[in-house]
């Protein structure tokens, strides 16, 4: 009877009892896995970079600058550029945001704020998600064989009645910039909206309440609280959309024309340097390989840049309209 | 004791099964291959037939490209390649055990368009290079018009439909434009890749078969292709002028007729006793010839172990005499029969 109290407690009941040496090795073993697979793909990073980087550097070191600012890509001259590709790509991912992202924000919009019922929602929800499970080779073929010749005739149209327009200043030759762009609209809409609607979900219903409380309409409440309550979500969602539009290959070396040309209108042919690099790099040999390579570091410098500025984008708007720090 | 004895077993198995495995494995040869994708469809009925009738024997085929090709080839990664381009003189330099180069089939770029109404187009020697150089822009020009009497040509822009990738046909293509025009020459160029006319109207796809669906979709678009892709899809394809001033439509014939006037040049290939086998086409002077054919050559290594190098005979040999019956359905030109009886002599270097 006068034994140790805790000690009794441990063997009378386990479930409160003190954590066992297995336990603790256990929780050892998980922490030590986690970090693991943090390092792990830390490294794998680094590696990438390093391995990509070190293909790179002869060419870097030939071409310095003047391969950002050049805008031919002739093997048989020796000449590297890749300008045009740095603007099709910009160009084309912004296009792609846009439209993407008006229609992805208003379909998390449309599915969380009660317009139509919650079963309808998840089934709408399910499949704007089935878009992200098609293959980018088939929405390639689909762009060749049913948005261009759909998109033909109102671009023939633009093209002769506003072309003095920049943007319609040239005819739609098949491929071009306009069928890259929507296609990827409808290739990163699944992303933006996904988490979008996360996003909304995440405000506590006392929030849309209290704005229906004080007396606002669904618009306001919806435009005036929920929207800017959502924003970082949101700014996420447009960010990862943006990086799968600017990495985007298969779909774009179909449907964007693959022309090293600088053009500000929508139906002219361009290029983007994920398709340039799938282009080029089966019969590349020698100096293009490295410059092939080069183009493959300005393509994560750009991934890289635009992450980041969506990150200060995003603490920006979080410290105003979420008052967190 | 026991642990000894359950060794033993285990060792007299494994003997038993890696000589089990060394037997099979030297009645059985395997050869890889690699290179350029535009015979692709003929090798690889070639090679799966040639598996079949001879037992034990498999012969594989990867259509990389023929740059890939090459490069596998010098860093001796497989037992043969094939390249529509050949192989330049430093690239054999790097070749240790000696190279031989056989043309073992051919073929012919065609330019295939896509206007409606329009069954037969003829373009004369000065227009398809000004097409391909964005100085010809409208399907009405008169300078086409005037080859074409009695055809409807619409006023319509002209799309012109390149490769995106490094390619042997686009090689073959530039150099006999090239051949036949100072100012493509001197504008584009030849290569594997070259800079084409950064304008509206050029276009860019992957692949024979990436070119194609661009001109089948795109009306008022003229791109240029290996034959036996036109001939598997029915592209429309266009009547080109050629050095006698005859318009000539692609074919097993007026390709046959452009491949007569091949000469090899005499000697041998640099550093060795191998015939050199390389000819271009680039401007076939006959009446009938069609203007832009070529050879298509595989790549082998003179020195290799005895039954490979057996095998890959019997190989060339079946290739240049069942193989080429098979040639006119694919949509390859026969090599003619003095072409066969040279590269039957040169493949017996093979050792």
């Amino acid at each position: 009877m006068a034994s140790d109290p805790f000690q009794s407690a441990d063997t009378a009941n386990a479930v409160s009892g003190p954590p066992s040496a297995s336990d603790y090795a256990g929780d050892a073993l998980f922490r030590f896995i986690a970090y693991a697979c943090a390092l792990l793909i830390v490294v794998l990073v680094a590696y990438i970079l390093w391995k990509i980087g070190g293909q790179a550097l002869p060419a870097m070191q030939e071409f310095g600058p003047s391969f950002i600012t050049g805008t031919t890509w002739d093997v048989s001259k020796g000449d590297y550029g890749v300008l045009p590709e740095i603007w099709g790509t910009l160009y084309s991912s912004l296009l792609a945001l846009l439209l993407g992202g008006i229609f992805g924000v208003a379909i998390a919009i449309f599915l969380t704020q009660g317009f139509i019922h919650a079963r309808l929602a998840a089934v709408f929800r399910t499949i704007v998600e089935l878009l992200a499970a098609i293959p980018s080779v088939v929405y390639g073929l689909w762009g060749i064989y049913v948005l261009i010749p759909l998109l033909r005739p109102t671009a023939d149209w633009l093209h002769e009645t506003l072309g003095w327009f920049p943007l319609f200043s040239s005819s739609l030759n098949g491929p071009g910039m306009a069928p890259a762009a929507l296609v990827l609209a409808i290739m990163i809409l699944p992303t933006v909206a996904a988490i979008s609607v996360d996003a909304f979900r995440r405000i506590p219903y006392k929030v849309k309440e209290a704005a229906y409380g004080m007396g606002t309409t669904r618009w306001e409440a919806i435009l005036k609280v929920m929207l800017p309550t959502a924003s970082s979500g949101i700014l996420a969602a447009l960010v990862l959309g943006f990086g799968r539009a600017l990495g985007e290959t298969m779909a774009l070396a179909m449907l964007i024309g693959n022309s090293n040309q600088i053009s500000v209108s929508l139906f002219a042919p361009a290029n983007t340097l994920a398709s340039l690099l799938a282009s080029n790099f089966p019969e590349a040999s020698g100096i293009e390989v490295e410059a092939l390579m080069y183009a493959a570091m300005v393509l994560l410098a750009i991934t890289f840049v635009v992450n980041v500025l969506g990150l200060m984008i995003q603490q920006m708007t979080m410290r105003k309209f979420e008052g967190k720090k | 004791m026991k642990a000894k004895s359950i060794t033993k077993g285990v060792m007299v198995l494994l003997c038993l099964f890696t000589t089990a495995l060394s037997t099979t494995a030297h009645a059985e040869v395997k050869l890889i291959g690699s290179g350029a994708s535009f015979p692709f469809p003929i090798y690889s009925k070639w090679f799966k037939d040639f598996s079949k009738e001879n037992k034990g024997i498999r012969v594989d085929y990867q259509a990389k490209g023929s740059g890939a090709g090459i490069q596998d080839f010098i860093n001796n990664t497989v037992d043969f390649a094939a390249s529509d381009a050949a192989m330049s003189e430093p690239e054999m330099a790097k070749v240790e055990t000696g190279s031989i180069l056989l043309p073992m089939t051919a073929g012919e770029v065609v330019l295939a368009y896509n206007l409606r109404g329009v069954k037969e187009l003829k373009l004369p020697r000065d227009v398809y290079p000004a097409i391909f150089m964005g100085e010809i822009t409208k399907w009405n020009d008169p300078r086409i018009a005037e080859a074409n009497p009695g055809v409807k040509l619409p006023d319509q822009p002209i799309t012109v439909v390149t490769r995106s990738d490094s390619s042997g046909t686009t090689y073959v293509f530039t150099k006999h434009l090239s051949a036949i025009n100072k100012e493509f020459a001197d504008t584009v160029g030849t290569g594997k890749t070259v800079q084409w006319p950064s304008k509206n109207q050029f276009i860019k796809a992957p692949k024979n078969d990436g070119i194609t669906a661009q001109v089948k979709q795109n009306p008022g678009s003229i791109g240029y292709i290996e034959y036996g892709y036109a001939k598997l899809t029915g592209a429309t394809t266009a009547m080109l002028e050629n050095k006698s001033g005859k318009f000539i439509a692609p074919g097993a014939e007026s390709g046959a007729a452009a491949l007569a006037s091949a000469e090899f040049p005499a000697g041998t290939l640099p550093n060795s006793e191998v015939p050199n086998l390389i000819a271009w086409v680039s401007d076939p002077a006959g009446e009938k010839a069609y203007p832009i054919a070529t050879f298509t050559w595989m790549l082998f290594y003179q020195e290799q172990d005895d039954a490979k190098a057996q095998v890959l005979r019997d190989l060339v040999e079946y290739c240049l005499t069942e193989g080429q019956k098979s040639a006119d359905k694919l949509g390859y030109i026969p090599l003619p029969d003095n072409v066969i009886a040279k590269v039957r002599d040169a493949s017996k270097l093979i050792q």
